[in-house]
Parts: C-alpha cells; sequence; structure tokens
C-alpha cells in the first residue's frame, strides 16, 4: 500500500463509519453500526501505527503531503484539502486512533444500554475524523476545520443525553467558551494572512526569520508582528485546551458519558492546543513575549487546576482538573521551547488519562451511576482488575520512579524531562523559574488528589453498603439475589480489555519512547518538524542538572502521596470533617476559585442585560419610537379605514435618520482614523 | 443564448396567465387553487431549469456582462439585460428558492391560494429582473417593483399583526426608495445615460459622488437592513407566512449588499472610501447588538430574523473593505446566508404548522419525537453559527479577512459575532430541540413528512457542498470581484 493511501484511509475510514452510523443507524440497528464503527477505528489505528513504524523506519518519506481537493482560494487566501504527514502528526495519528479504537470498543460496554448508541458511535467516529483533519491539516484553514470540527463533536457529545438540562448547558458553555478562544485563533490567522500573503504552513515558516519584527498595527496600537500573531493563535489554545481562564467548560463537559471525557477530553481533543503550538514552534521561537504569556499561563493552569483538583467529591471532576494541570504543563514545556517534552507529555498522558477516565467509568457502572466519592469506598476487591489498572494510571500521572536507573512509569519520563527542562530554561528565560516551582508544587498536589482519588473510591470503610442498606432493610429476607444486583461488580470484558491494553501504554510509553522523544535519538524523530532552537540546549542539559531538582519532583509526589493517605486512610474522616467546617480555603477549593460565579455575573448576566436593553430601549423605544411611532398611527389609520398616508411622517423620520447618520458618519470617522 | 435573461425573467409570469386561465376553466375554487399550486411549481421549476443553463452557459474567463440584450424602449429610453459573476448566482438561488417555497406553501396555504400563488410568481419575475437589469429605470421599476407583491404577501397571508408589519416594511423601503429614485435622475442628468455599464464607466465628481452614495445608501441600507434602519425587519418576519420569510431572508436582504457592488463602490468609489468609516461602524454595531437582541427574544422567527441582521454586518464589512477576500466573501456570505436563513425559517415553518405558535418556551424536547427534523434543524443551526463544513463559515471567515485587510478594529468587534451566534443559535436549539417533552400538546407531533424532506434536501445538499468546496461559487465569481476590488482600489489609490 503506497504512503498517499494509507494515510488516507487513517483519516476517511472514521468519516465513514460516521456516516455510515449516522445515517443509517435505525435501519442497521445499533449492532451493526458499533461494529462498522469500531472496525474502521480499527483499521485506522493499525494503519496509524504502520504509518508511525514507517515514517519513522525510513522507509517511507520522513514528511510528506497529500493533497485531496482544493478548499478555499481566493487569490492568495489559498488552503487546500490535504494530509500533511511529518513526525508530529504522526505521532499524533497514533495517539488519536490507538485511544479512539480503545473508546470505540470500550463503548460496547458502557453504553450497552443506551437507545440511542448508534448515534454515539457516529458521533465519536466523526470526532476522530475531524480530529485527524485537524492534525494532519497542512494550513490554517484545515487547521479551524478540525478545530472547530472536534468542538461541535465534543458538544453534540457532551449533550448526548439531552434530555438532562445540566448536560445541555455544559454542552452550549464549552461551545461558546471554545468560540471565544476560536476568535482569537482567527484574528490570528488574519494577521499571519496580511502578514505573509499566505496560509500555508509551508509558506509561512521559511518567511518568519524575515517578518517576525515586522510593527504591525493591531486595534490602536503597534505590537511586534511575530509576537502578535502568537499570541493571538494562542488564545485559540487556550480554549480548546482549557488553559487558566478559559478553563470553565472542561470540568463541566464530564456531563457527557465517560467515554466521552476519556477520548475528548482528556487524551486528544484538549491537547489540540499543546500540538498547535508545537506544530507552529518555528514560528513561537520567533516570538519570546508569546512564549512567556503561553509558559506563564501553562504554570498557573498547572497548579490552580491542581488546587481546585484537591477539593472535588465528584470523581470525574478530579480527573478533568488533573487533566486540565496536566495539559498546563504540556504549555509551558512548549512555553520554555521543549517542544519535543511538551509532545512526549501529550503521548503518555493521552495513555495513562484515558486510562484513568475509562477506569473511572468502570467505577460509576460498578456503582450503578453513583459519581459521589464519599460514597464509594473499599471498592478493591469488588472490582480489582479495574482496581490494579488505576493504580498503574496513579503511578503513571503521579511520575513514579527511580531517577538513578532512569526506570519508572510513563509520567515519570516525560513529567520529570518538563520539570527540569524547565530549571534548564530558568537560566536563560525569566518565567522559566516560576515555571519550574508550579510545576514542582503541582506535582506533590497531583500526587495528593491522584492517591486521594484511589484512597476514596478503593480503600476505607464502604460507604456504599450502608447506604444501601438503609434503603433495602425492608428487602433483607429476598435474598442476595435481589440485593446481589446492587452490589458493586466488576464491568464486562469489552470494557477491561482496553483498560488492560492503556494500562500497558501507561506503564511502558514512557521507557520505550523517551530516548526518541526527548532523547539522544530526538533529531532524528522529529526531523524538522518541531523547532530545535531551544529544545536541543535544553533538552541536552537535563542530564546534567543539580541533584536536588532531580529528586525534587519525586520527593513532593512522595509527600503528597502520604498526605493523601494520612487523610483518607490513617484518619479517615478528617478531611470530611475538615470539608464541613467549610473554611475560607476549602470554600474557595471547592467552588473552583468562583470562577463560575464571576464569568456568570459579568458575561452571561451581562450579556442578557444588554441584549435586553439594544432590544426594548433601542429598537423598540429609540429607534421605534423616534422614527416609525409615525408607522402605529398609520397603521391606526388604516385600521379605521383610511388609507391616506401620511406624509409628514416620512419627512419627520427622514430627518431623525439623517440626523442619526451625521452622528455616526463624525464618530466613526474620528473612531477609525 | 441571447435572450435568456429575459426569458428567465418573464417565464413566471408566464406561469401567472396559466394560473388565471387555469381559474377560469376551474369548477371550484379547490380546483382552481390546486390547479395554481401545479402550474406554480412547474413555473418555477421551468425557470429553474432556465437558471441553470445559464450558469452553465456563463463564461467566467469573460469581462463584463454576457447575454446582453438592448432595445429601444418607450419615450427613448433603452431595455438593457445582462449578467456578471456578482449578479449571475443571484438569478440562480432565486430561481432555486422558489419551487421550494411553492412546496413549502402546498400545504399551509389555504386562503386564497391562486392570488398567492400570483403574488409569488410575480415576486420571482421582479426579483431575477432586479438581478439582470442594466438600465437604472428598468432596475428602479424592478427593484420597487417587488415592494408591492412582498407588501400583498405579508399583509394578505401575514399573521395577526401582518397590517402593522406590512406598512413598517412599506414605509421604510419606500423612504429608501425615494431617494434612489432622486439620485437615480441626478445621475441620468449628469452623465447622460441610464445604462449601467456606461455609468460604471462614468466618473462623477467628489461632492457628486458624495450625495449620490448616500442617496443610494439609504436605500440599500433599509433592504438589507443595516442597523439602525433594521427595525422593519423582524416585524416583516415575524407576520410573513414561512415561504415569504424565506424570500424575504433568503433573496430580498440581498438586494442591498447587490446594490452597494453594483452601484455604490464602482459607480461611487471616492465616496465610497470616504464613508467606509461609517459603514463599518454600522456594521459592527449591527453584528454584536442584534446578536444580543436575538438572544433574548421569545419568538423563534424575531431571533432568526435578528440573527439575519448580523449576518448582513458580515456583509457589508466585506464589500466596503474593498479587498478580494472582503468581496468573494460577501458575494458568498449572501448566497450562503439564502440557503440557510431561508431553511431556518422552514424550519419554524414546519413546527409552526404543526401547532400554530412560533413561541419558543411552547417547545422543548423535540427530539424525541422529530429526530430527523432535530437533525435539520442542528445541521441548519451550526450552518447559521458558521461552522467550518458550512458555507456559513466560508463567507465569514472571508468577510472579516478582508475586513482586516482593511482596518482590524472593525475585524476584532465583528469577530465577537462569531462568538455570540453560538450563543444565541444554540440556546435557541436547546429550547427548541432538546429538553425533555413537557408539553403535553407535543406529544403527538410528527417528524417531517417526505414533502418537507423534499423541501430541505436541496438546502442540505447546497449547505454542505458549498461549505466544502465553495470553488463551485468562486469558479464564477472570481472574475468580476476582482475586477471590481481592482478598479476600486485604483480609484481611490489604494
Amino acid at each position: 500500500m503506497s504512503p498517499q493511501l494509507a494515510v488516507t484511509l487513517i483519516v476517511f475510514a472514521p468519516l465513514a463509519g460516521a456516516l455510515v452510523a449516522g445515517l443509517f443507524g435505525r435501519l442497521i440497528g445499533h449492532r451493526v453500526a458499533q461494529i462498522v464503527t469500531t472496525g474502521l477505528l480499527f483499521v485506522a489505528c493499525a494503519l496509524a501505527w504502520v504509518t508511525f513504524r514507517q515514517v519513522f523506519g525510513g522507509a517511507w518519506p520522513h514528511a510528506f503531503t497529500v493533497t485531496l481537493a482544493p478548499f478555499i482560494h481566493v487569490g492568495r487566501f489559498v488552503s487546500d484539502w490535504s494530509i500533511r504527514i511529518d513526525s508530529l502528526s504522526a505521532v499524533m495519528l497514533v495517539v488519536v486512533t490507538s485511544v479512539s479504537a480503545l473508546v470505540h470498543l470500550y463503548s460496547w460496554g458502557y453504553m450497552r444500554t443506551d437507545p440511542h448508541r448508534a448515534r454515539f458511535f457516529a458521533y465519536l467516529s466523526l470526532f476522530t475524523f475531524a480530529m485527524l483533519a485537524l492534525v494532519t491539516a497542512a494550513d490554517f484553514m484545515q487547521l479551524f476545520f478540525g478545530w472547530e470540527g472536534v468542538g461541535l463533536a465534543s458538544y453534540l457529545l457532551i449533550g448526548f443525553w439531552y434530555e438532562k438540562p445540566t448536560a445541555n448547558a455544559a454542552a452550549i458553555k464549552a461551545f461558546v467558551v471554545n468560540r471565544v478562544g476560536d476568535a482569537g485563533f482567527a484574528l490570528g490567522i488574519m494577521t499571519v494572512f496580511w502578514a505573509f500573503g499566505s496560509i500555508r504552513f509551508a509558506d509561512v515558516f521559511p518567511l518568519v526569520a524575515s517578518h517576525a519584527d515586522l510593527a504591525w498595527r493591531f486595534g490602536s496600537a503597534q505590537f511586534r508582528l511575530m509576537d502578535l500573531a502568537c499570541v493571538l493563535l494562542f488564545i485559540g489554545a487556550m480554549g480548546k485546551s482549557a488553559q487558566f481562564l478559559l478553563h470553565t467548560w472542561l470540568p463541566d463537559a464530564m456531563e457527557g458519558p465517560t467515554p466521552v471525557s476519556a477520548l475528548i477530553h482528556a487524551a486528544t481533543m484538549v491537547t489540540a492546543g499543546v500540538y498547535m503550538v508545537c506544530l507552529l514552534s518555528p514560528m513561537f521561537e520567533a516570538a519570546p513575549v508569546a512564549k512567556g504569556v503561553v509558559t506563564v499561563v501553562g504554570a498557573i493552569t498547572c497548579l490552580f487546576a491542581a488546587t481546585i483538583g484537591l477539593a472535588q467529591n465528584d470523581i470525574k471532576r478530579v480527573i478533568a482538573y488533573s487533566t486540565c494541570s496536566q495539559l498546563g504543563y504540556m504549555f509551558f514545556a512548549a512555553g520554555i521551547g521543549a517542544y519535543p517534552a511538551a509532545m512526549f507529555h501529550l503521548f503518555t498522558h493521552a495513555f495513562f488519562k484515558a486510562l484513568l477516565f475509562l477506569g473511572a467509568g468502570s467505577v460509576i457502572e460498578a456503582m450503578h451511576h453513583e459519581q459521589d466519592m464519599r460514597h464509594m469506598g473499599a471498592l478493591w476487591n469488588k472490582t480489582p482488575i479495574t482496581y490494579v489498572v488505576m493504580l498503574l494510571g496513579t503511578l503513571a500521572i503521579t511520575g513514579v520512579g527511580i531517577p538513578g536507573l532512569d526506570l519508572g512509569f510513563a509520567g515519570f519520563y516525560s513529567k520529570d524531562a518538563i520539570i527540569n527542562a524547565a530549571y534548564v530554561a530558568s537560566a536563560t528565560q525569566g518565567t522559566a523559574m516560576f515555571a519550574f516551582i508550579c510545576g514542582v508544587v503541582a506535582a506533590g498536589l497531583t500526587s495528593f488528589y491522584s492517591w486521594r482519588l484511589i484512597f476514596m473510591t478503593f480503600h476505607g470503610h464502604a460507604k456504599w453498603g450502608a447506604h444501601e442498606a438503609h434503603g433495602h432493610d425492608a428487602h433483607a429476607d429476598h435474598g442476595a439475589h435481589g440485593h446481589g444486583a446492587h452490589t458493586p461488580h466488576e464491568s464486562p470484558w469489552v470494557m477491561i480489555l482496553p483498560l488492560i491494553l492503556l494500562s500497558v501504554g501507561a506503564v511502558f510509553a514512557g521507557g520505550v519512547f523517551d530516548e526518541s522523544f526527548v532523547g539522544g535519538d530526538r533529531a532524528g524523530f522529529w526531523g524538522s518538524a518541531l523547532s530545535a532552537t531551544t529544545s536541543g540546549t535544553l533538552l541536552d542539559q537535563i542530564h546534567h542538572l543539580p541533584q536536588w531538582v532531580v529528586l525534587a519532583p519525586l520527593a513532593v509526589t512522595a509527600v503528597g502521596f502520604f498526605a493523601a493517605w494520612y487523610y483518607y486512610i490513617a484518619r479517615e474522616g478528617l478531611a470530611a470533617r475538615i470539608a464541613a467546617r467549610r473554611g475560607l480555603l476549602w470554600a474557595f477549593l471547592y467552588n473552583k476559585w468562583y470562577f463560575d460565579e464571576l464569568y456568570d455575573a459579568v458575561f452571561v448576566r451581562g450579556a442578557k442585560a444588554l441584549g435586553d436593553l439594544f432590544w426594548k430601549g433601542g429598537d423598540k423605544k429609540l429607534i421605534d419610537g423616534l422614527g416609525p411611532d409615525g408607522v402605529s398611527e398609520v397603521s391606526y389609520a388604516v385600521g379605521r379605514g383610511v388609507s391616506r398616508v401620511q406624509t409628514g411622517y416620512v419627512y419627520h423620520y427622514a430627518f431623525v435618520m439623517l440626523l442619526g447618520v451625521a452622528g455616526l458618519v463624525s464618530y466613526a470617522l474620528w473612531a477609525f482614523r | 443564448m441571447s435572450g435568456i435573461l429575459s426569458l428567465t425573467t418573464y417565464l413566471p409570469l408566464v406561469g401567472v396567465a396559466a394560473i388565471l386561465i387555469a381559474r377560469g376553466l376551474a369548477r371550484s375554487e379547490a380546483a382552481a387553487a390546486q390547479s395554481a399550486r401545479w402550474v406554480a411549481l412547474i413555473a418555477t421549476l421551468a425557470t429553474f431549469a432556465l437558471s441553470v443553463l445559464l450558469v452553465a452557459a456563463f463564461r467566467p474567463s469573460v469581462a463584463g456582462f454576457q447575454f446582453n440584450e438592448s432595445f429601444a424602449w418607450f419615450g427613448g429610453l433603452n431595455y438593457r439585460m445582462g449578467v456578471d459573476g456578482i449578479s449571475v448566482l443571484f438569478v440562480l438561488l432565486t430561481a432555486f428558492l422558489m419551487p421550494l417555497c411553492v412546496i413549502a406553501s402546498w400545504r399551509s396555504v389555504t386562503n386564497r391560494v391562486v392570488e398567492y400563488m400570483i403574488a409569488f410568481l410575480v415576486l420571482e419575475t421582479l426579483v431575477i429582473g432586479v438581478f439582470c437589469a442594466l438600465d437604472l429605470l428598468v432596475f428602479y421599476l424592478f427593484f420597487e417593483g417587488q415592494l408591492v407583491p412582498m407588501f400583498l404577501i405579508i399583509g394578505i397571508w401575514g399573521g395577526k399583526n401582518r397590517v402593522y408589519a406590512a406598512f413598517k416594511f412599506f414605509l421604510y423601503t419606500l423612504l429608501g426608495s425615494v431617494l434612489m429614485l432622486a439620485a437615480i435622475l441626478a445621475m441620468i442628468s449628469i452623465a447622460h445615460t441610464s445604462s449601467i455599464p456606461d455609468l460604471l464607466a462614468y466618473h462623477f465628481s467628489g461632492s457628486v459622488q458624495m450625495w449620490l452614495w448616500l442617496a443610494f445608501f439609504a436605500s440599500f441600507a433599509v433592504k438589507l437592513p443595516m442597523w439602525p434602519v433594521h427595525t422593519w425587519l423582524p416585524d416583516a418576519h415575524v407576520e410573513a407566512p414561512t415561504a415569504g420569510s424565506v424570500i424575504l431572508a433568503g433573496i430580498l436582504l440581498k438586494m442591498g449588499g447587490y446594490g452597494f457592488m453594483r452601484f455604490s463602490l464602482p459607480m461611487f468609489p471616492d465616496a465610497s472610501h470616504a464613508f467606509t468609516p461609517l459603514v463599518f461602524a454600522l456594521s459592527v454595531i449591527a453584528i454584536v447588538y442584534t446578536s444580543l437582541v436575538a438572544f433574548r427574544q421569545d419568538d423563534m422567527k424575531k431571533l432568526i430574523a435578528y440573527s439575519s441582521v448580523a449576518h448582513m454586518g458580515f456583509v457589508t464589512l466585506g464589500i466596503f473593505s474593498g479587498t478580494l477576500q472582503g468581496e468573494q466573501g460577501a458575494l458568498f456570505q449572501m448566497l450562503s446566508h439564502g440557503l440557510i436563513s431561508g431553511a431556518l425559517f422552514l424550519c419554524v415553518g414546519v413546527v409552526y404548522d404543526r401547532m400554530h405558535t412560533r413561541e419558543i418556551a411552547f417547545y422543548g424536547g423535540l427530539v424525541s419525537r422529530m429526530p430527523i427534523y432535530a437533525a435539520v434543524f442542528m445541521l441548519f443551526t451550526m450552518g447559521n453559527v458558521g461552522l467550518p463544513g458550512t458555507s456559513g463559515f466560508v463567507g465569514e471567515i472571508l468577510t472579516l479577512t478582508g475586513t482586516y485587510g482593511a482596518a482590524t478594529w472593525p475585524a476584532i468587534i465583528a469577530v465577537t459575532g462569531v462568538i455570540l451566534s453560538a450563543v444565541y443559535a444554540l440556546t435557541l436549539y436547546r429550547r427548541v430541540v432538546f429538553g425533555q417533552l413537557i408539553n403535553p400538546a407535543l406529544n403527538a407531533i410528527t417528524d417531517l413528512a417526505s414533502a418537507e424532506m423534499l423541501v430541505f434536501a436541496p438546502l442540505i445538499v447546497g449547505t454542505l457542498v458549498l461549505g466544502f468546496h465553495p470553488g463551485y461559487v468562486f469558479d464564477i465569481t472570481t472574475g468580476a470581484a476582482a475586477h471590481l476590488t481592482e478598479a476600486y482600489r485604483a480609484a481611490v489609490g489604494r
């Protein structure tokens, strides 16, 4: 099979599945829809691994682009439907199709009783297609297409259970907050277009060096071109990857079915922002201010989201904030210029975070759709496989490993590479030290909330037993059969198998790929796909660090573990008593820094108030009142059978309109000239 | 192919004659109504077929106007027709939407069917005439003439407040028309010609341009409509029958944008340039203001009407940006909006026909009874939001890009429209389609019938095909849009 055909099949197999399941789902039934979508996804996944091997093995060209059809061709604004393969997109193809295929399979079990399964699978496959279109884009328009396409799929899947008002609200929130980011993204694309005269990466990148320092007028101020363009583009990344200020949609997105959370809101879509910054690394390298912004936003997010994760009780929300925090790591890695480290963490994170989410889904399933960890506990022997894989996932995310032997779980390699690179970069970049500190502290918090999750869910006393018993006392002598249906149980094999496969990734993805992604082989691995200007020196030096820097992440991880153990095992109930006191700090974290309340008061109510003002005050009172209030007279006159048009009114109206025109002209001329 | 423009323009009138004859022969009111429906359908389909031929025979590479017709009319006036890349697709759009309107009215209009169909056919003739006319006075006659059937459609087949709405519509547009007529007469007396191709080559002096531009602007701004002369539109839409709304939003609004591209920009370039800040200001106000107002509406049609005003704001931005991306984007946006807004009004019509209310709060949870409708409505909601993959995106991103090229502030403000459109459109969808079906009156509501599917299918295909392959439009418009842009930029020295 030719490389061109293979990669085309990878991208379009999921689309074919989505169309079959979406258009003919009712005709062919749920079962066939499931088989078709999942089957095609596994085909795509197999081909993606082939591509990965061939591209890195050297059998196929290291970078090539398949141009399929024209998209928008207007003057120099030229975009084509194309599939761009290089190291970066090859890695993403593997991540996206692997997780997607496993999530498809897992959903056979998780969604087995849902009456709208065919639609669910159609959406999952549609998402996968949009994500693949995103990662294989050769220009900004297709990138934007994929960008918004995954947003659509995310919206549809968050709101999948459309009867739930909270799900609907969360879906709209996700779409709208993402649109805020996309607005910045779009302005970034326009800046690139007018500065470079093209929106194709291959045209833009070679010109970066000569254009970067141009003074660019934007709004009423002058900016350095490359910094402006990159900051605007990064706003898009902030929305999609739920970074600080634009993060509020991600926790709410947990209203969607859990497989969706694993695929879209953990492993793939939310990492698109990181991917974008890495993809555009030749531009960001020439934009030191923008890099600083990326670093600071990423560092704040990684710490801030971790603090919120400490106090959440919904198992999915804990993992959601954890995702937010881990994305922060990836961003500040990219911000300091360690793009390979960012991509490495993206890669390993996809496996262990999908694992944690799907494991949480298995727990939720076991608990009969209970998501509050305060009602769980002692599940380890009820759901032993889920317990083991969740443990592996936790070891991976907390980055457990032995620095001296360079041996550990996946997160150990990728997260430590980021933290260490930040330390190296702090010698030359002011913001990197801030990122290093945030990263180390957040590593401790990560350990705490991750182990807290494990302890509250799988250890301690069973809260569900008492909970259940109360409701079922009267039926106690109905025997084990009726009651047995209510005790937690292990999930079916279609759910367990993906968990086991992902846990293989969570354990080995770091060690196996360390050398290629960030180690000695990285130059050959990445080729020209990532800018090596800064990352080269950074990643060379991470092996020559002071001992305390190397040990710091491990130390704080240990502290986090013991703290969690103390609060949730040794003195079980202590945490609940702290929560019950509703202290200021606890309330601040529990209420997520009050961002939702703030945004609701300012933006949501503001928009409503302005809308009402413009409608009732502007349109009805001012415009209709000053202008066609004569209209109502006329219509009354008509109602009475008098059809004579009162000509005086026309002049009245014309006069008012001209006055308004004159006023606006002067205003506008003043404002825009 | 000479004469094809007049043939396309007047073919609907042949339908009118046939309807009148059929009524004379019909034995009953019902039989006359049924024959009127069929004749109208056949006439509009035949017109559509002609317009397809027209576009197929159109040669984008040829500069200037094609399929020219010219002969002396009465009183020393000339009758001239012709199309270029700017106008030819509007002819196609009109002829494309008209049969859909006839089908959509098949069952929902039962009162005075004969007159209704006649009004639509006359309207079609006048609208196609507007886009083909190459003589100022002929243009004016068509342009103003369509007020009458539209006024009647709203006033006779409209809702409760139809008289108020019809008069508001009439007065607003008449105001603009009076000024435009004065300008037309002035142009003829100055340039001694009413031929549009000749006028395009004529250079008006600076101060004259200003006055002429303002007079034309009054007319086109009302028609489009631009803020603050937009308040007739929501009322007209709410009261108009479904098909009336489709034509109103789908085609009549576009005459404003077409006018800017045919007259204002090429004939009065200096004035256009001078007034660009005004147009930009009104456009961005329209985008933000009407989007926020749309968000607060309780009536489905009013919401979509307000969203139309916001979308037209992108069109005026694009046109007055004077960039190729802006002009192409504006043209594309108008065509795309014709499909999407038309389809959205049809979506409202579907539930209105069943429940006889457009109040958003009445609905909710329709997806459980009307899954196909929900999917169709979702597609057009996404088109309205400007999601890539639908035609709505292409026009929006190009007009924004063009605007950015001219001035960054308007682009920065207008881009918020991208956010706000998501707010109002998704909120509408959620309140109508998602949620639990609580209202017992909705329990028996039925999904799309096959006739309704027939109406939506071409719109779906159009929205998606143009969304993924906008080149079908650009191939035709590029030459004319590029010429317009270059001439304008040369005239204003940019």
